[in-house]
């Protein structure tokens, strides 16, 4: 045991975690923790523009290492301005620690100058959270903190750290174990349970699998692949599921919900069985929930005890880690008969496939499609949120786990561009594309300077169509074309002279010709981010599109 | 339906709020909430009532479970229990009406714990019919104010024969 101080025990607790990178901004109180920080070579500090950025960064490091990312920052406005970052990842079930400084304990509820409530307002919005009140209790709470965030359903954790007790001597001693008596996640599926389910799942003609995020979070792609091989279930997936299941695979039916493939849709609607792996019953999915998928039987296999039959009811829940159950399921599911369902599906994929018009103008669609070219699916893609987000959901083919990072539950706008230098941080070897919107891009910019300062891999592709797209598609048609409150295009600025103020290469094209040629000039630069600004056609809508609400009977589409 | 859930809970301050919260920002309807010390000093009982169809109830005891700091959740509505709840009453009296609630008070088993030329204070122990029976009773004699802890409860053990 040795006398260190509180901060000191903080750090030593990070490294004992294996914490190599932190993302964050200083401030008053938390330089006690920075003043530590400088004379650790273990742990890189990146430090970012904006708080905002900073948790999305973490966010991106995490989902695609599979590592909790770590956020410091000061109290206040520090801890305020991450309150869209904590609560993106608490709806994606994405681990994290956050730590925020506080005032000193005596000066807490005086209003002291930069004091929040930061546990008041982050409870709702996280996992769990600490005010720490003694310091001798930081190595406990430090890896309980760890523990909680990336256990059971992951999400984030918040350390409030009041000043004096980054200050204050104690005696450090890293806990070996630790008991939380009120915290026991379920991670072996009911054995019998899974012994029905294996047999429904034998006696279905027309099963559908509809896998999510939480494949990828229990690092179950695998197992998944492997379900479907040996049955020969078609798969549809999340937005935060696409990569699980190679979306080359001819049993792959792409996303499904309101912008998912109208095949998947109709095979959803059309199934005898659904087979709900790790995802939520989200209202973007099911829309109308008395029409979704409405004669098939249910079966549900989610960590999360809430997630069961909250929306859906479901006949078949397994409670447990997805991993655990489907290598307990695979043995005992056989080879299905699908082959006149799949016959089916195919028409209806050779009906209704994904389509758009080609053009001089560039079509969004089209530069996806090339990304994916110049990538060969190897890349990790960052979306914001809008059109680009499902354009990118629909035309990339994702094929591994943990290459799109996406704002699923919370639709932050703004997500995709600090969550891409994250993974930038966290996969050196990888080169990463960010596609934004020319909105959302605006929401987080300032992180170029980040980008810049690191010398990351990261290729910005704007989606320029001048309009808060998603929301000029919805007036197109739902409002008359009452366009109001969308248009960017007055007065965006000029992305590449933009890019280039902060040390970043610019580039541009404007038709479609240009499009192979500025993504070529992209991919031989390195180690200097790259903003590529799309002119794309300002009007074009994504579908096809079950508007909110609304069942598959509605569904639009070219 | 109204449910009785007992919750055991970390002895620590917030979780109070951390409930209160999880119920108003879920929607879900909370009748009566009590919270106090067990004979762990490092436990804290709730005792929550509340209503709604079987779904609801369903999440208000997963998500209550979901909650870190919550030790245990046990729902006695499906279980044999004593219910109790205590609520002081301060009722208007005067020399006619006095005797009147004096008696409503023995019928009810209730004490008369204060008492003043104008009010008669009246503590009462009981299921939360029984509190809400006499409060009724007593209305007309002018009711000033009304104190309730909110319901708290037990399982029942049985004596094996
Ligand atoms: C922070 C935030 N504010 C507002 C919205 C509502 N919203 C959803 S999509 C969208 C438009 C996004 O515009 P852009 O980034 O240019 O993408 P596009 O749809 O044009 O591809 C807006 C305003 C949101 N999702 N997030
Ligand atoms: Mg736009």
């Amino acid at each position: 045991m040795s006398k260190i101080i509180g901060a000191q025990a903080i750090i030593n607790s990070l490294i004992n975690e294996g914490v190599d990178v932190i993302f964050g901004i200083p401030g008053g109180t938390v330089i006690p923790l920075f003043d530590v920080i400088y004379d650790t070579p273990e742990i890189k500090f990146i430090l970012c523009r904006h708080e905002q950025g900073a948790v999305h960064m973490a966010d991106g490091y995490a989902r695609t290492t599979g590592k909790a990312g770590v956020v410091i920052v000061t109290s206040g406005p520090g801890a305020t301005n991450t309150v869209t970052g904590i609560l993106n990842a608490y709806m994606d079930s994405i681990p994290m620690v956050i730590f925020t400084g506080q005032v000193a304990l005596p000066q807490i509820g005086n209003d002291s100058f930069q004091e929040a409530d930061t546990v008041g307002i982050t409870r709702p919005i996280t996992k769990h959270n600490y005010l720490v009140t003694d310091a001798n209790d930081l190595p406990r709470i430090v890896k309980e903190a760890f523990h909680i965030t990336s256990t059971g359903r992951p999400g984030p954790v918040l350390i409030d750290i009041p000043f004096d007790i980054q200050r204050l001597e104690i005696d450090y001693e890293c806990p070996k174990n630790i008991s939380i008596r009120g915290y026991n996640p379920k991670y072996e599926g009911h054995p019998q349970q899974i012994e029905r389910v294996a047999n429904v799942i034998t006696k279905s003609k027309r099963p559908v699998i509809y896998s999510g995020g939480g494949v990828i979070l229990s690092n179950a792609s695998e197992e998944l692949r492997e379900l479907v091989r040996k049955s020969q279930i078609p798969v549809t997936s999340t937005l935060l599921g696409l990569g699980a299941f190679p979306e080359t695979d001819t049993l792959s039916l792409g996303m499904l919900g309101m912008h998912g493939t109208w095949y998947s849709n109709k095979a959803v609607q059309e199934c005898d069985l659904l087979i709900c792996i790790g995802a939520r019953f989200d209202n973007r999915i099911t829309g109308n929930v008395q029409k979704f998928s409405p004669n098939s039987i249910k079966i549900h296999i989610d960590i999360d005890p809430t997630n069961i039959g909250k929306v859906v009811e479901t006949k078949y829940p397994i409670v447990g880690d997805i991993k655990r159950v489907l290598k307990k399921l695979i043995p005992k599911v056989s080879k299905l008969d699908t082959k006149s369902w799949l016959k089916t599906i195919y028409g209806w994929k050779m009906e209704h496939p994904l389509k758009y018009e080609h053009n001089d103008v560039i079509k969004p669609q089209y530069v996806i499609e090339k990304i994916y070219e110049f990538t060969k699916g190897d890349a990790i893609i960052s979306t914001s949120v809008g059109q680009h987000q499902m354009w990118v959901a629909q035309y990339y083919k994702f094929t591994k786990p943990r290459t799109l990072l996406s704002s699923g539950g919370l639709g932050t706008m703004g997500y995709g561009f600090p969550a891409a230098i994250g993974a930038a941080v966290g996969n050196p070897d990888k080169v990463v594309f960010s596609i934004s919107g020319d909105g959302s891009f605006q929401m987080n910019l300032q992180e170029l300077a980040t980008a810049v300062r690191s010398g990351l891999n990261v290729k910005v592709c704007i989606m320029n169509n001048g309009y808060l797209g998603m929301v000029r598609q919805w007036q197109d048609l739902f409002y008359n074309k009452r366009y109001s409150g969308v248009e960017l295009k007055d007065c965006n600025p000029d992305f590449v002279k933009l890019a280039e103020s902060y040390g970043a290469v610019g580039l541009r094209a404007e038709n479609t010709s240009d499009v192979d040629e500025v993504l070529k000039k992209a991919m031989e630069i390195n180690n200097i981010p790259v903003l590529i600004d799309f002119k794309i056609e300002e009007e074009e809508n994504v579908y096809p599109m079950i508007p909110a609400g609304r069942s598959m009977d509605e569904i639009m589409d070219r | 339906m109204r449910h009785t859930i007992s919750i055991l809970v970390e002895n620590k301050s917030g979780v109070f709020t951390r409930i209160g919260g999880l119920f108003s920002a879920r929607g879900f309807n909370l009748d009566g909430i009590s919270v106090g010390p067990t004979e762990d000093n490092s436990v804290s009982r709730l005792t929550i009532v509340t209503h709604g169809n079987d779904k609801i109830i369903e999440q208000v005891n997963k998500q209550l479970n979901k909650l870190i700091e919550v030790i245990k959740v046990i729902d006695l509505t499906l279980e044999d229990h004593v219910e109790r709840e205590l609520a002081l009453i301060k009722v208007s009296c005067n020399s006619e009406t006095r005797s009147e609630i004096m008696q409503i008070v023995n019928i009810f088993r209730a004490n008369i714990v204060d008492i003043s030329a104008r009010t008669l204070t009246i503590e009462v122990t009981g299921i939360v019919d029984k509190v809400q029976a006499l409060i009724n009773l007593l209305r007309h004699f002018g009711i000033r104010e009304v104190a309730r802890t909110g319901a708290i409860a037990l399982k029942r053990e049985y004596e094996r024969t």
